[in-house]
């Protein structure tokens, strides 16, 4: 695919990136905001996911109910995502009917209305959601393990927020956060697709560079201290199945080292999907794999990193086979973590990685929509650059490279062991 | 703004001019289309031998069959399998369902004659082997188990049985704890043996491959399989609509949040009323913010994260259900707004400006369902599968437009009874 593309920055700060695709009439437009739950502190979490939902909600211009059927209308695609770091908007339309979008993004980037009764009857819906998200098995262990790893950066919430702080705040909370983040000078725009970019350029000066540039932002500076020792929890709760949850401390995004393991990532647990749209591939070679879940010490086994601006976690995720306890569980995977520690691994094995990465990536780029995606993504944690550069960057890892990190960051004092134990049909 | 430069489009609405279809020496029917704006390919297609040939006591033995085709053939065993298959970054899946079993997979371009033989492998010559099966058996009961903590899951396992009765689609087709322990090596072998083979089969393949190229290689892998004794499906017996609303409550201790399933039947894929009732179903719950189900329970109501409708129409059956997912205690009242919802639908239809904005939604999204080669794919397969003409999508805007509100009110009344629905709901 060619990676040709146009960035500007309007005298507002906001940053476009452009990049025309003219392989069918469809435009994917993305509006990214440096906003997420990292900056969020107690009391007030999941309220950057919490204004993402407001921020359907209605403007004067587009009133509550008119902003979604006009996308559906013209028969545009569209959601949003809150993580940990960020906050996103896309709509994937037809070509002709892309104004609409960026007319809509520009409106909403000032004007949403935040009405007490709309945050009244959103409350209740976001704690359904959390609701639905407690579920889940994995949610509950998840969460705990967040907490641990995560003592002081604000990394230790889940994105949804703690129930006792959906419960209790207030629109204007809402609204002061909306108005501090959500500012031309935090926010990247990426559009990919059927455009023309001078006229396109045009048109996105004309609607958002009027909006008037933010104060600064001052973001929390809370790093994690280092961890001193091995940490280990357990949760529990209804049903027959154990899980085990490993995670280690993890480099942020555009550290040098984030590539090795990369590799070490795709050598261990398989080839990690780097696409938001577009699919990944099975991972029954992987070396977990064949030692864990061939050897049935686990019924399915996974890993992988978050993309993240700050260190975050590295985790395995295993289901632990039934005729198993999960210290066996977990002495098999250390038994393959400290064999990639001691023994090198083949150049074989990295050349494998590189081709499932080149592969995985030939999957994103028949997607107009996961094109748009890379381009604003990249730029939250790193540059674009970040992305065209991957597989160059892969390619040039040695197997002394993979031993190095492997050493480096996979030590159990650098680690939470977490294990959810089932407590039958019982609650 | 959006304006064409450099080279003219391709028209990205598949038709007869860009759709290759072929039939191999054994009756497989092969379908293609080249795109060659990614180095990859996209494969998927379907043989009819889904779960309708299984007893009540091997519950899950197609979907079993389907899960083990990869775990050994006479040439490869499954961790060599996987290794030619991984080791390029392509992947090959089988799925199954009452009628088919169905597969999909996707390579670059280079490795797609690698894929096909794989395809032809798995299909044809798969061994069973017993340390295999016994590894798989593992994993698909402890899949029971976590299916019967989902409160999704087992509200959808229970709406089938309140729907379908007796019939055999009430079965669920990962079966039970008890049946996936009862099949055997020999059990999966006859029905490989007895169901697998390529009458009925149909396989699409789209992305950077020229057709004939497509249609060579796939000839090549699976055009000489011959299956003589291929058994051919029973004959099904006629679905009985429901006389009263029935309604059933799994409980599943600890749940913090309950699944409500309301349903009814809906039209066949080939049915004449199918788009009326699918565009009544956009209205009812899926157009902007998941239709006026998602108004009523979510917007106005603040119920529920997601509360939509969905029609599933098939070839031989079809279901129209509304989802919820509502705190445990707010189960009643989201029932009812449903219902309410049902009613107003039957008795005052819909207004103009709602079919033309669900209309002018069909017609427009349609480009982006072809943005990816497996969706182009699917396509095929569909258009194959319900007989719809190589023209389909070209005709499909006039087929949309032509739909009136009387048609759409007409279905609705067709299908939704409100006084005799299925309803189901799974939590603590």
């Amino acid at each position: 695919m060619s990676n040709t593309i146009t960035q500007v920055t309007l005298k507002n700060g906001l940053k476009v990136m452009l990049k025309e695709i003219h392989t069918a009439p469809i435009i994917s437009s993305w509006v990214w905001y440096r906003v997420g739950s990292k900056d969020e502190i107690a009391g007030k979490t999941g309220i950057s996911h919490w204004v993402e939902h407001m921020q359907f909600k209605g403007t004067k211009k587009f009133p509550n109910g008119i902003l979604d059927k006009a996308i559906s209308r013209e028969g545009g695609s569209w959601n949003a995502f809150t993580y940990l770091d960020w906050t996103t908007y896309f709509e994937t339309m037809p070509a002709a009917k892309i104004d609409l979008a960026l007319r809509l993004e520009a409106d909403r980037m000032k004007n949403s209305l935040f009405k007490e009764e709309e945050v009244a009857s959103e409350r209740t819906v976001i704690i359904s959601e959390r609701e639905g998200q407690e579920n889940e098995p994995l949610f509950h262990l998840g969460e705990a393990m967040q907490q641990t790893a995560f003592r002081v950066h604000p990394y230790h919430h889940e994105v949804i927020g703690d129930m006792a702080d959906l419960q209790t705040m207030t629109r204007d909370d809402l609204y002061r956060h909306y108005r501090t983040y959500y500012v031309p000078n935090n926010a990247v725009m990426a559009l990919a697709g059927d455009f023309e970019t001078k006229a396109m350029l045009k048109r996105i000066k004309e609607l958002f560079e009027k909006i008037p540039a933010g104060k600064p932002i001052q973001r929390l500076k809370r790093p994690e201290p280092e961890q001193k020792g091995e940490v280990k929890l357990e949760v529990e709760g209804p049903g027959e199945t154990t899980y085990l949850q490993v995670s280690y401390r993890f480099p942020h995004a555009s550290h040098p080292d984030f590539f090795a393991l990369s590799v070490l990532d795709s050598l261990l647990a398989g080839a990690s999907n780097i696409n938001m749209f577009g699919g990944g591939i099975s991972h029954k070679t992987s070396r977990l794999y064949r030692a864990l879940v061939d050897r049935e010490f686990a019924v399915s086994a996974s890993g992988g990193a978050a993309v993240t601006i700050d260190p975050f976690v590295y985790s395995f995720n295993l289901t632990v086979h039934p005729k198993r306890k999960p210290a066996e569980t977990l002495a098999a995977l250390d038994e393959q973590i400290q064999l990639i520690q001691t023994k090198l691994v083949s150049r074989e094995e990295i050349t494998r990685a590189i081709k499932q990465a080149r592969a995985i990536f030939a999957y994103g780029s028949e997607n107009i929509t996961n094109q748009a995606f890379w381009l604003g993504f990249a730029e939250m944690f790193a540059t674009y650059e970040w992305f065209t550069t991957y597989l160059n960057k892969l390619a040039r890892i040695t197997p002394q490279d993979v031993q190095r990190v492997a050493r480096q960051y996979f030590q159990p004092k650098y680690r939470v062991v977490g294990t959810y134990l089932p407590k039958g049909g019982k609650p | 703004m959006a304006k064409q430069t450099g080279k003219p489009l391709q028209s990205s609405l598949p038709g007869p001019e860009d759709i290759f279809q072929a039939t191999l020496s054994n009756g497989i029917t092969l379908l293609a289309r080249s795109n060659f704006n990614s180095p990859s390919v996209s494969m998927s297609g379907y043989l009819r031998a889904g779960s309708i040939f299984e007893s009540d006591e091997k519950l899950g033995l197609a979907d079993f069959v389907s899960s083990a085709l990869m775990r050994g053939t006479q040439t490869r065993t499954f961790d060599s399998i996987y290794n030619e298959l991984e080791s390029v970054g392509a992947s090959l899946g089988f799925d199954s369902s009452v009628h088919t079993a169905s597969f999909g997979g996707r390579a670059l371009a280079e490795d797609l004659p690698l894929l096909l033989q794989l395809l032809s492998e798995s299909l044809t010559t798969p061994t069973f082997p017993k340390k295999e099966i016994e590894k798989l058996r593992a994993q698909l009961l402890t899949g029971l188990n976590i299916r019967a903590q989902d409160t999704a899951d087992m509200a959808a396992l229970n709406f089938d049985k309140l729907l379908y009765g007796n019939h055999p689609y009430s079965r669920p087709s990962d079966g039970y704890l008890e049946t996936i322990q009862s099949i055997t090596q020999a059990d999966l072998q006859k029905f490989h043996r007895r169901h697998f083979g390529p009458r009925g089969m149909v396989i699409a393949i789209v992305g950077a491959i020229a057709p004939t190229k497509a249609l060579e290689v796939a000839e090549r892998f699976l055009g000489s399989w011959q299956v003589p004794g291929q058994v051919v499906a029973p004959e099904l017996p006629p679905l009985k609509p429901l006389r009263k609303t029935l309604m059933r409550h799994q409980r599943i201790a600890g749940k913090s949040q309950s699944d409500l399933i309301v349903g009814v039947f809906g039209p066949r894929r080939k049915d004449p009323e199918f788009f009326a009732t699918s565009l009544a179903n956009s209205i009812l719950g899926q157009f902007g913010m998941m239709g006026r189900i998602g108004e009523s329970v979510r917007e106005r109501s603040g119920l529920a994260y997601y509360a939509y409708s969905s029609l599933s129409a098939g070839a031989h059956s079809g279901s129209w259900e509304v989802f919820a997912g509502v705190n445990p205690k707010n189960v009643k009242r989201a029932q009812d707004l449903i219902i309410k919802e049902l009613k107003r639908l039957i008795k005052d239809g819909v207004t103009r400006a709602e079919l033309a904005d669900s209309q002018a939604n069909y017609v427009g999204r349609l480009p982006l369902s072809f943005e990816s080669n497996g969706g182009v794919a699917g396509s095929l397969i569909n258009i194959h599968r319900y007989n719809l003409g190589l023209d389909f999508y070209q005709r499909y805007a006039g087929i949309v437009n032509r739909v009136t509100r009387a048609e759409v009110m007409e279905a609705a009344r067709k299908y939704l009874n409100p006084e005799a629905l299925a309803i189901s709901t799974a939590g603590p």
